[in-house]
């Protein structure tokens, strides 16, 4: 293996510091979402910061780059404190972002996009020189050691190497410090090994790099050091060499649960409603097989990009699969489109509530009827209004959705309450099986324990849930079963007796390549 | 702790270009890489139904290759090629221009305005005509860029406000040009002709050409261009990189507009009036075009060469069609159907990308 190059962090001088933020808290409406956080960087430093979803990793990486202004703190750019407006006072200070979504022009080429705004001019200042931008994003890439035509057309590349083409964005404005979001979520091992080669390229050459990642086993290969944080909270920096990487979890998961486990209802006996074997679509589902029972929440655990969203999609009819065999109730079921998986019964509760579940602009009882205006129609084509309300007006009381009446629009109501809208719809349309997406994401705390025990509700009536979500302590409270999911596949099944944060993190991060490495 | 193994062998990977057609391709091999790149494939589709309509209807009917009805041909394009251009410039930002045609009468009646109501030379008509093109159009951009009003209901206003002015303007009533003797030789007369008597070319074709040129000049070598381009790219990514986004989409509108204003000069030297109730419909025929040209709906991409082809193709298909005599309903059922065939071949294009 590639040693790591030892970082000398002994030294305090502030001016031998890249940058080092200091105490620096922002509040959105209605959250704390970075709490008196820290990080610094020396030159040829990786430094890795983790967290789980939502830790504030990324906030403070936009406060770095520009993109949000601090509430407090202090940012330091070689011992001296600035103040970054904007994404171009970070450019001018050498602070270059490589965000997860890669923000590229698919019909312009490497070198165009690369030098988007800064075009060398040729004649009258209004012709652009191309022959001169071709040979600056050369020079960019021999100096990244990277075999690349400029004058490639990014939507004829991999994202491995759009991502390539962002790293040469980055370093053209003549940055000493890059911010990487997660540079590895969607690259395989080959080019993993490339980008990391490209990362000891520049980091010989004196460029700092933070790193975001949520990949235990890529901190050992790539960083000196390694910044936890949890709940908007700096939690400790530590040498990546010496530290065991059980420890940095425990850092990353610590918080403990509020309240109880559910007492694991008999529903190991129960008959099995969803039974999927063998489902396959491209790289985001491999091999995936689980069995849902009657009565129970199967939880559904891993992080961004695991391939939660895709199982339930895909299951949904919403994708197309390449192979894989669905039985409902013991039977075959061909789902080729929503309107198939919801005819066997099936509900797919999105994560994206304001795109893909409510018509936020309707009013609720048009929501919660949405999916079975069929049942209302009288005398051919008019709809029975009166059926409508009172069926409305029941689910508005029986789930506590708090409305001033049914005829409020969607829109004006608090997330929670929209989710039960959502959740009411597929209950008027006799679904048994639900597949609830992240449930409790963008709802306050307290409309949260609503949520959780309208699910438990839901459980003991009799539906089958599978519940998707990144929040583990959510995970553990709510499942009776929890498979975890890593690059596609399911890489474990744990009772909720056994279920811990710690081991769940461990299966989550078990990615093929490396996992009997991780197991030592 | 015990070093980390790493079962992955450290080999210093070096990167290769993903397509053929992506490198500098020469020879043989070059070539054919670059007939079957998407983008190629459609230009030629363009152009080879182009071929093949002018086949056709050669041999369907023995006046068509008459040079009266080829230069006929000419300049019924001549008119839409430009505003087709104008179009090319706002579609390939991912937006769409609905008034481009009452622009165009608009423009053409504020020629009249300073020609026959004012009585000023005929430069004063043309730069009025340029100039309130690009003022309608700079408008049109600020709606857009500044007041964040979706390219089709913004434009749709303002084909309507247009329209209106119009009429207010004139009256009612056509605006002759009778005494500017000199503005019917805008569109009308033949310079190449005057040098060579056997290519009796209108002016008009000329200035299409001239502007078509002009369009690919800008469009494929200035930074204008370029900024055109990644708009109809990725607006976000073009607004994050620090580029000023509004000014160059109201740039983009403005530009559009003034070519619409020599859309307009050129209609009213042919007809030697300003005819206010003319102008709606010219901007699907125009959009028509640059769709069966190439440029993708969603933005991005796009040619001037395949709007030029694309305009011939509409007027190709409506000229042999009336030779035929085919009758104008039936003319009008079939330029329908080439569109719809045209933005399918956009969305099977997409779909394969």
């Amino acid at each position: 293996m590639q040693q790591v190059k030892p970082i000398d962090t002994s030294d305090n001088d502030p001016a031998h510091y890249l940058i080092a933020l200091k105490n620096v808290s922002k509040r959105f409406p209605g959250v704390l979402a970075l709490d008196n956080c820290q990080i610094d960087l020396l030159p040829g430093e990786v430094h890795a910061l983790m967290g789980e979803n939502g830790a504030g990793k990324s906030t403070l990486m936009k406060i770095l780059s520009g993109v949000y202004q601090k509430d407090a703190g202090e940012i330091l750019v070689d011992g001296r404190a600035v103040e970054i407006d904007g994404p171009r006072a970070a450019q001018a200070l050498g602070i270059g972002i490589i965000h997860q979504e890669l923000n590229l022009m698919h019909h312009l080429s490497a070198a165009q996009n690369i030098f988007i705004g800064r075009e060398p001019r040729g004649r009258f200042g209004v012709f652009l020189d191309e022959a001169t931008l071709n040979r600056q994003a050369a020079e960019i890439f021999a100096r990244m050691r990277l075999e690349l035509d400029p004058r490639t057309l990014i939507s004829e590349l991999t994202v491995a190497k759009q991502q390539m083409v962002e790293i040469a964005k980055a370093l053209s404005f003549h940055s000493r410090v890059l911010i990487m979001d997660e540079p590895t979520a969607a690259l395989n091992n080959t080019e993993i090994d490339e980008l990391f080669r490209i990362i000891r390229e520049l980091q010989a050459q004196g460029v700092g790099i933070i790193y975001i990642s949520h990949k235990m086993d890529e901190l050992r290969r790539i960083s000196n050091r390694v910044t936890v944080m949890r709940d908007g909270k700096y939690i400790a920096t530590v040498p990546t060499e010496s530290t065991p990487i059980d420890t940095i979890i425990a850092m990353m998961v610590g918080r403990q649960l509020e309240g109880a486990k559910p007492v694991a209802v008999a529903s190991a006996t129960n008959e099995v409603v969803l039974e999927v074997r063998g489902l396959n679509r491209g790289n985001a589902i491999r091999d995936v097989s689980f069995q849902l029972r009657k009565g129970e929440i199967l939880g559904f655990a891993g992080l961004m990009g695991a391939g939660r969203t895709e199982v339930a999609r895909a299951i949904f009819g919403a994708d197309a699969i390449d192979a894989g065999e669905i039985y409902i109730h013991g039977g075959r079921a061909f789902i080729k489109s929503p309107a198939d998986a919801v005819a066997h019964g099936i509900g797919y509760l999105s994560e994206d509530r304001k795109h893909f579940g409510l018509a936020t602009g309707l009013d609720v009882k048009t929501n919660i009827v949405m999916a079975s205006m069929q049942r209302f129609r009288k005398q051919g084509l008019f709809l029975d209004q009166a059926a409508m309300r009172d069926t409305a007006q029941q689910y508005v009381k029986q789930l506590s959705i708090k409305t001033p009446s049914i005829d409020q629009p969607a829109r004006l109501l608090s997330g929670g309450n929209q989710q039960k809208i959502v959740i009411a719809k597929w209950l008027l349309r006799d679904c048994d099986i639900l597949f609830f997406d992240e449930p409790t994401r963008g709802i306050d705390i307290g409309a949260k324990s609503e949520i959780y025990k309208l699910l438990n509700a839901l459980a003991e009536q009799g539906k089958a849930i599978v519940m998707i979500s990144s929040e583990l302590p959510e995970v553990l409270r709510m499942s009776h079963r929890v498979l975890i999911m890593c690059e596609g596949r399911i890489t474990g099944e744990l009772s909720a007796a056994e279920a811990t944060q710690e081991k769940i993190m461990q299966l989550a991060t078990q990615h093929s390549a490396v996992a009997t490495a991780i197991a030592h | 702790m015990t070093p980390h193994p790493n079962p992955l062998p450290q080999t210093n990977l070096t990167m290769t270009p993903d397509t053929p057609s992506s490198a500098a391709v020469t020879g043989l091999a070059g070539w054919r890489a670059r007939l079957f790149n998407p983008s190629t494939r459609q230009k030629l589709l363009a152009f080879t139904s182009l071929l093949v309509l002018l086949v056709f209807f050669s041999i369907a009917n023995d006046n068509f290759l008459q040079v009266d009805n080829l230069v006929s041909i000419l300049q019924s394009t001549a008119v839409n090629g430009v505003l087709a251009i104008a179009c090319t410039f706002v579609i390939i930002t991912a937006g769409i221009d609905l008034s481009v045609g009452t622009m165009m009468t608009f423009c053409a009646v504020m020629a009249g305005v300073a020609l026959t109501y004012l009585g000023l030379p005929i430069y004063f008509g043309i730069v009025a005509a340029i100039f309130f093109g690009a003022l309608c159009g700079w408008t049109s951009g600020i709606l857009i860029a500044k007041l964040k009003i979706p390219p089709f209901i913004a434009t749709l206003g303002m084909m309507m406000l247009l329209k209106g002015l119009s009429l207010v303007i004139s009256g009612t009533k056509p605006i002759y040009f009778n005494d500017t003797p000199s503005f019917s030789m805008i569109s009308q007369d033949s310079l190449i002709g005057d040098l060579l008597p056997a290519l009796p070319i209108p002016n008009a074709v000329l200035i299409l050409f001239l502007v078509a040129i002009a369009a690919g000049i800008l469009l494929n070598k200035t930074v204008f261009g370029r900024y055109t381009f990644a708009l109809g790219s990725n607006e976000e990514a073009l607004r994050l990189s620090g580029v000023k986004v509004d000014f160059w989409k109201i740039t983009v509108y403005t530009i559009s507009g003034a070519i619409c204003g020599i859309a307009g000069l050129l209609i009213a030297s042919r007809l030697n009036s300003a005819q206010p109730a003319l102008g709606q419909g010219y901007e699907l025929d125009a959009i028509a075009a640059v769709v069966i040209g190439g440029t993708s709906l969603s933005g991005g991409t796009g040619t001037i060469l395949g709007t030029i082809i694309g305009a011939f193709i509409m007027s190709v298909l409506i000229n042999g069609l009336r030779i035929m005599s085919v009758a104008q309903e039936w003319q009008t059922v079939v330029t329908g159907v080439i569109i719809i065939l045209a933005v399918y071949m956009d969305i099977l294009r997409r779909r394969r990308q």
